[in-house]
């Protein structure tokens, strides 16, 4: 009988036993919130052979900003059963961090099981402005920057510091979409040449149009299983064997854009580097800022980047890191990797990174 | 540096924020969005404990399933509780003082806000009969607002046990 793998963090061993998501879409017309997230969550119970009943804590990631209405978050409980009343919590975040919190209460002994899940409709408003008011409310904010001049100054910067140049962000959107053609829940996949790409038109130079992420509108779930019992639901189980996640200074002009020292400490904390990693997940909206993950971890070539295609090929807010835990999951439990590394950011130009490290049972 | 010493430091500034989004309003409120136009008051029945919500948003809370069949619920109902608004706010379109109350439709689950109208303030009590009355056809549209205001129907008071989990 297989065992859980010691975690490098906590006392108790959890994993990840069961990822479902939509399909992201540019604007999906047709679903509310609670309409999209339902069938989602069921799909994940579902594919843990549970129902609401099993489940200890609920948390969620999403933001109001997206929507436009206050406690959205509240409305969307519609989708997943709350009654008996159940412990349930909410993170202004991506899901990726409510996936943090589930893993810290699961670490109690009367906690065995979690639904964590995360919903975003990039489709309602100005995704420019409203990530606006994110920044710094006195000195930045008023200024409207869109998040495509920030994340080009970034590359702007890594051009200058001979860090990458436009060709490597045209081949990692070409690799991305090509690998995106076998995600059905991609948005966006195609099979076009770097040279090909590199024909696009700059959105904001020297970002051209392949070098950002698509809009996306979707809803991603999972079911994450303290101690043994996750052997009962899934035969490999992905066992979160290190988490952590960091934050950098709010002011932009007081960061090193050009490196992720959060996502650097956060990797080193969660263990990326003890051992080999088969296939990395990075949350790297911009073409530039898979570069700049990749080297802030420490992953060489030995790693294979986002095989679902990441976030250049479906980026839906408040979900997309949750996604990357989820795609790097489903590939320990059906046993295409031993070892894997999910990311997720949040904030302008990467401001927050988690850093988890899933693993199969030896 | 002069001018902080002639002006002061800046104690206040405003950054006017505005920002547009669309609705979706989804498949369930869209119906009973499009039940208004037409006069009514549609819910959903929820398949596992039969309950119906009214307006729904496509989901029961407590079973957490999907609500597809739909009900046409009458017009009329019960008031399970109210208040009085004698405070002026801005953007205040009528005439305070006015009631404000949690209408229980005939044969739904779930209350609802409406206008009562039609009886003194000192007269509204739970339990009264009320019935929707509704704009003129033609200008009824998708929206709640086609639905004027309650008024009491004359019938007998409820019995406070027909709906003390709504009050």
């Amino acid at each position: 009988m297989s065992s859980a793998p010691t975690p490098k963090q906590g006392t108790r061993p959890v994993a990840v036993v069961a990822f479902a998501q939509s399909p992201s879409q540019r604007r999906i017309e047709q679903a509310n919130e609670v309409e999209l997230l339902m069938p989602v969550v069921h799909d994940a119970y579902n594919a843990a052979g549970m129902t609401k009943d099993d489940i200890d804590f609920i948390c969620s990631g999403s933001t109001d900003y997206l929507i436009g209405g206050p406690f959205s978050f509240v409305t969307a409980l519609d989708a997943v059963g709350v009654w008996p009343p159940k412990r349930e919590s909410h993170v202004e975040m991506d899901g990726a961090w409510a996936l943090y919190e589930a893993w810290v209460q699961l670490q109690e002994e009367e906690c065995d099981v979690a639904l964590v899940y995360g919903f975003g409709k990039s489709s309602l408003g100005d995704l420019n402005r409203i990530l606006a008011l994110q920044l710094d409310p006195y000195t930045m904010a008023p200024l409207w920057p869109d998040q495509v001049s920030l994340a080009a100054l970034q590359a702007q910067a890594m051009i200058d510091q001979g860090l990458a140049s436009e060709e490597d962000f045209a081949r990692i959107a070409s690799r991305a979409r090509h690998n995106a053609l076998s995600n059905p829940n991609a948005q966006v996949a195609n099979d076009k040449s770097m040279e090909e790409l590199l024909q696009d038109d700059y959105v904001v130079a020297p970002l051209r149009r392949h070098a950002l992420p698509p809009l996306s509108d979707a809803a991603a779930a999972m079911i994450l299983v303290a101690g043994d019992r996750a052997f009962d639901v899934v035969d490999r189980p992905a066992w979160i064997t290190g988490i952590d996640h960091r934050i950098e200074a709010h002011a932009l002009g007081v960061r090193k854009l050009t490196e992720s020292v959060s996502t650097t400490k956060a990797a080193e904390v969660a263990g990326v580097n003890d051992g080999a990693v088969d296939i990395a997940e990075i949350h790297a909206p911009f073409a530039h800022q898979e570069i700049l993950l990749r080297r802030a971890m420490g992953l060489d070539e030995s790693t294979t980047v986002n095989p679902s295609g990441g976030p250049l090929a479906a980026n839906p807010l408040m979900a997309g890191g949750l996604i990357r835990i989820g795609e790097a999951a489903n590939r320990i439990m059906d046993g295409s990797a031993s070892r894997a590394v999910a990311h997720a950011t949040s904030g302008p130009v990467l401001q927050q990174n988690l850093v988890a490290v899933l693993e199969g049972a030896s | 540096m002069t001018d902080q010493i002639e002006n002061g430091p800046v104690t206040m500034l405003s950054t006017p924020i505005r920002l547009d989004y669309h609705f979706t309003a989804g498949l369930a409120q869209s119906r009973s969005l499009r039940g208004y136009a037409e006069g009514q008051f549609i819910g959903q029945r929820c398949p596992v404990c039969k309950k119906v919500y009214v307006p729904s948003r496509g989901s029961c809370p407590v079973d957490a399933v999907a609500t597809t069949e739909e009900v046409v619920l009458p017009n009329t109902g019960v008031v399970t509780t109210f208040c009085v608004v004698n405070v002026p706010f801005a953007g205040q379109s009528i005439e305070i003082p006015y009631i404000t109350a949690s209408i229980l439709l005939d044969g739904a689950d779930i209350t609802f806000m409406g206008l009562v109208q039609e009886i003194p303030t000192d007269e509204v009590r739970m339990g009264l009969r009320v019935e929707a009355l509704w704009v003129p056809e033609e200008e009824r549209g998708p929206t709640l607002a086609s639905v004027k205001y309650f008024r009491p129907t004359g019938e007998p008071d409820a019995e406070f046990s027909t709906f003390e989990d709504f009050s």
